[in-house]
């Protein structure tokens, strides 16, 4: 279960133009769990696509190795630009979702499914067609779309088209480089259930860029954190929830809010693991009888566990809270006393945060709780 | 002059020049599309990047764009000897109409080649297409509308120049033009010289036109039938 499909190792790429170097990875070692999703996130410029390219040698590395399926694509690599034959038969085995699409305006949606088949050499036109048809099915496209040449089809129909081309050579790996950045987000949502759906049907491994968060939160199974060619995080969600600190858990679960008032504790809990299925806020309140207020939560169902941070508030300070404090770290959550008072969060709550974070300031008590669940 | 009298120039001419521009369109074709795509590929970001190589082809295709044509049609002169065995007649003509031809249409074609999204060679490497492969299944295909607008401004700029080379013994329509209208003041049997190249040049860009435009699938819609020939079913 545990083999790596795809290793990089301290992968660098160096861009020289005009005399002026940028260094767009500087050292990325990365591994890849066969089944699994993972997605890389990063501010624009951090590398991102840079490494997508490495991975299936579009883009040279200035250094380092990458390996997919067991084999060293960069000792396949040769030294010119051009491609040899066996780095294309090793392309032709990883398929790859583009943001634009990149379908071919003179081919129906059916012929561009057809066109990494024709190069892979697959004999008969008539079982082209076929298996193009069945891909088309796979993506949920009927036989009139099929028929349809892009300029038909609406953005959400032509990233089908660009799925079911990506699977044409059986894939064991898919790449995709932001491809619902350019879908609204119903549409969005729609094709990362196909990709997830995909990925659980067909075993494929899912190495995809994104920089919306909530995309993470829907398909992924790992992230991992780019910031100037560098990888700086990475874990499955559940590791990096765990990981005190985590940028990513911080922002793939934002927490804001600021305390009501002075004399209060405010507290972060990270939800993962088992404890993530009990009340634990109503026990709290019920076992101390004390006023539990949520500030803010983000919390996500994963496989059917809760997982998520919260920031709530205890009546009183640190010292009175020590033994509910202790209390929450029994029943197995993380807890963080927040580095927050009322004076200094007033422009502290200004920071950055992720679109769609569950703030839910000043909830008072159970109500809010059970609301959170 | 009679109808009757000029019937048999005409026809005879009128051949001459197609002759003439098909055969230099077909030399033209064949060598600018390779020159014309090697021009992007070869370029900085081709995927046959090679500079020197570029730069060597960009030059040789700009001194033939620069030459007027009928220096290059008397600086040809002993080439065209060496190719045909002879400077006189429309076979004659078509060596300087094709020297002359092939840049221009290398440029139209590397203009075109250019146009073709990067993004479209990106997915057709990945999926483990060869330069050849994206040459084939991609450049060529994608660009095919921009190819053929440019295949016809070559072919009437071709039908301009064959004028200029009946000049030098090329015979055409235009040789036919300048002998009867210019020399012997047969200005009426200028005139329907003159309105039979309007004819044919028309005719070649509304061809042109049709092709290039059944050839592009941008659009949204269907693909345009040719109203031309098709009545419009209400
Ligand atoms: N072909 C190139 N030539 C020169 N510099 C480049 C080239 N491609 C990328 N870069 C530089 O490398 C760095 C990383 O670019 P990259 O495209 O990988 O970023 P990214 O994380 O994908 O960003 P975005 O989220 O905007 O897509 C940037 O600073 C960029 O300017
Ligand atoms: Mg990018």
């Amino acid at each position: 279960m545990d083999t790596i499909v795809i290793t990089t190792t301290d992968l660098r790429k160096v861009y020289r133009s005009r005399g002026r170097e940028v260094s767009a990875l500087d050292g990325v070692d990365l591994t890849v769990r066969e089944g699994e999703v993972l997605g890389v996130v990063g501010r624009s410029g951090a590398g991102k696509s840079t490494l997508i390219r490495c991975v299936n040698l579009l883009e040279r590395p200035t250094s380092g190795t990458v390996e997919v399926a067991g084999r060293d694509l960069t000792a396949l690599a040769g030294r010119t630009d051009r491609a040899p034959a066996a780095l294309r038969a090793a392309r032709a085995g990883i398929g790859m979702v583009f943001q634009h699409f990149n379908l071919l305006s003179t081919r129906t949606a059916q012929e561009n499914v057809e066109l990494p088949l024709e190069i892979l050499g697959r004999a008969g036109r008539r079982d082209r067609a076929r298996r193009a048809r069945e891909l088309l099915d796979l993506v949920g496209l009927s036989d009139e779309q099929a028929r349809a040449y892009p300029a038909q089809l609406s953005g959400g129909q032509k990233q089908r088209v660009g799925i079911a081309r990506a699977l044409a050579g059986d894939p064991k790996v898919l790449l995709s480089d932001e491809a619902t950045s350019a879908l609204d987000p119903e549409t969005t949502r729609a094709v990362l259930g196909l990709l997830r759906d995909l990925n659980r049907q067909l075993g494929l491994t899912v190495l995809l860029i994104t920089h919306e968060m909530d995309v993470v939160k829907a398909v992924c199974d790992s992230a991992a954190l780019m910031k100037g060619g560098r990888i700086v995080e990475s874990g499955t969600v559940a590791e990096l929830l765990a990981t005190p600190g985590s940028e990513l858990a911080g922002e793939l679960f934002p927490v804001g809010g600021v305390p009501s008032g002075p004399d209060r504790t405010v507290v972060d809990l990270t939800f993962h693991g088992d404890s993530a299925s009990r009340p634990v806020i109503s026990q709290l309140a019920r076992t101390y009888n004390v006023d539990v207020s949520i500030l803010g939560a983000a919390m996500e169902t994963v496989d059917g566990r809760q997982v998520g941070r919260m920031r709530i508030e205890l009546p009183g300070r640190f010292e009175d809270n020590v033994v509910q404090i202790g209390y929450l770290r029994e029943l197995g959550l993380q807890v963080d006393i927040a580095d927050v008072t009322g004076e200094a969060d007033v422009t502290g709550s200004a920071a950055p945060r992720a679109p769609g974070a569950a703030a839910a300031p000043g909830l008072p008590g159970l109500a809010a709780a059970e609301a959170a669940k | 002059m009679t109808w009757s009298e000029m019937e048999p120039l005409l026809s005879q001419a009128l051949g001459e020049t197609l002759r003439m521009v098909a055969w230099s369109t077909v030399i033209a074709v064949a060598a600018g599309l390779p020159v014309g795509v090697l021009l992007v590929l070869t370029d900085r970001g081709g995927l046959l990047r090679n500079l020197p190589v570029n730069r060597a082809l960009g030059v040789v295709v700009n001194v033939g764009r620069s030459l007027p044509f009928v220096i290059l049609m008397i600086a040809l002169l002993s080439f065209t000897r060496g190719i045909v065995g002879t400077t006189i007649g429309w076979q004659a003509a078509v060596v300087p109409l094709s020297v002359g031809a092939v840049p221009f249409f290398a440029r139209l074609v590397e203009t075109a080649v250019r146009e073709v999204d990067d993004g479209l060679v990106e997915a057709v490497r990945a999926m483990g297409g060869s330069t050849w492969t994206v040459v084939r299944k991609v450049l060529l295909p994608e660009s095919l509308a921009s190819l053929l607008a440019g295949a016809t401004t070559t072919v009437i700029a071709l039908i301009g120049y064959s004028a200029m080379a009946g000049v030098v013994g090329g015979g055409g329509l235009g040789d036919l033009a300048l002998r009867y209208g210019y020399q012997r003041f047969e200005t009426g049997f200028m005139w329907v010289i003159v309105a039979l190249l309007v004819v044919l040049v028309t005719l070649v860009q509304l061809a042109g036109d049709l092709a290039a435009r059944s050839a592009d699938r941008r659009r949204r819609g269907p693909a345009p039938r040719l109203r031309l020939l098709r009545p419009r079913t209400p």
